[in-house]
């Protein structure tokens, strides 16, 4: 670390293996203390459904899926495990990055694309994702880490059918990464 | 047995929540280590140079299964007292095709873009208001994505119940797939780094 802060060169990546293994302690913790796995997406469900309660109280209470995740309270609605794991998050990536070096403000992308087509293709992949990680009810932190170590069928079909569409649509952009 | 430690109330809700960010701060640190925090690296796993999404996430899986089966056998943890995710086969093959197109094209997923965006990677800020304006749009919409949502309800199911076999011996066969995978993985990283320097 110290000769990083002297080099002001990166650190190099954790074995993968080492990493995985640490990232499923993470989880094995989270089910023996809480019961429960990893999540991420659901947290900005919480976001959501809170400022749209801000901004239009009576269209987030009628509406369906928002109004499950209202609490009697604004601060109720808050005080939700998922969004205070993804708080953690952020202090975790910010940390491990501040140790690495690696805490940077950049756009990361393919050397053969332009900053705002890498914007455009990000906030539509992204779309994608929201859309698609409501539709399975999680998205890879919940449904591949959490139920894929549970061993939840639905679960593995879900991994499963994440790589299929990945490595589908990858020719289709790859001029994108390459 | 004595866990999980929540569901045998040896703390409340309040509590739960450090522990949420306690876990998480754990999720994340692990999650920048591993590279996560870069739409390169991740996005080089569906065009085979970079495999270290797979390597990552089954040992992951790996890890908390075997954890979850020893802890079980020892009687310390109580596993149906786990919440494991119900199977609606319908919604979750269409939800993952449609995230797996989102993370080719993206470059991360919401876990990792919220460890980017920690780190200072602008395109994830700009993912994450994707998923955000993703999520708002099926909130908004939710009552067409219903149907498809609710087809298929086959509650808690479990590998071991669709494959007829015991929870250890289906632990053993994953296990033993996510070495195989592993071998492959490095094999393939190496044909490709060959064809590079060509």
């Amino acid at each position: 670390m110290d000769q990083n802060l002297i080099n002001d060169k990166p650190v190099k990546y954790m074995n993968p293996y080492l990493a995985g293994i640490g990232l499923g302690l993470v989880l094995l913790a989270s089910f023996l203390v809480m019961g429960r796995g990893l999540g991420a997406s659901g947290a900005f469900s919480t976001l959501i459904a809170a400022g749209t309660s801000v901004v239009a109280p009576e269209h987030a209470q009628s509406n369906a899926y928002f109004s499950e995740y209202l609490g009697g309270s604004l601060g109720e609605t808050l005080k939700d495990w998922l969004l205070f794991e993804v708080i953690g998050v952020v202090i975790g990536g910010f940390v491990s990055g501040l140790l690495a070096g690696r805490i940077k403000l950049k756009t990361d992308k393919g050397p053969n694309i332009s900053n705002g087509k890498r914007y455009l293709f990000a906030f539509i992949g992204g779309g994608l994702m929201g859309v698609g990680a409501k539709i399975a009810r999680g998205c890879t932190s919940g449904q591949a880490l959490t139920g894929g170590a549970s061993l939840a069928f639905g679960s593995w079909v879900f991994m499963m059918m994440v790589f299929t569409g990945g490595y589908m649509f990858a020719y289709f952009i790859r001029r994108q990464w390459r | 047995m004595i866990t999980p430690l929540f569901k045998f109330g040896y703390f409340g809700d309040e509590f739960s929540l450090i522990v949420a960010v306690l876990i998480g701060i754990g999720f994340g640190f692990f999650l920048e280590r591993a590279g996560f925090g870069s739409s390169t690296k991740l996005a080089a796993q569906f065009y085979f140079y970079d495999m270290t999404v797979l390597k990552v996430m089954f040992t992951a899986i790996v890890t908390a299964m075997v954890g979850l089966l020893y802890f079980g056998w020892l009687g310390i943890l109580d596993l149906t007292l786990v919440s494991v995710n119900q199977t609606y086969l319908a919604s979750q093959i269409v939800g993952g095709l449609i995230l797996g197109i989102g993370f080719v094209i993206g470059g991360y997923c919401p876990g990792t873009s919220v460890v980017a965006c920690a780190t200072g990677k602008k395109d994830a800020m700009v993912f994450l208001l994707g998923v955000i304006f993703g999520i708002f749009v099926f909130g908004e919409f939710n009552t067409i994505f219903e149907p498809l949502m609710e087809l298929t309800a086959m509650g808690r199911v479990l590998l071991p119940d669709v494959l007829h076999l015991s929870y250890g011996l289906v632990v053993f066969l994953v296990v033993l797939m996510a070495i195989g995978a592993f071998t492959l993985a490095e094999y393939v990283e190496k044909i490709l780094a060959l064809k590079k320097d060509k």
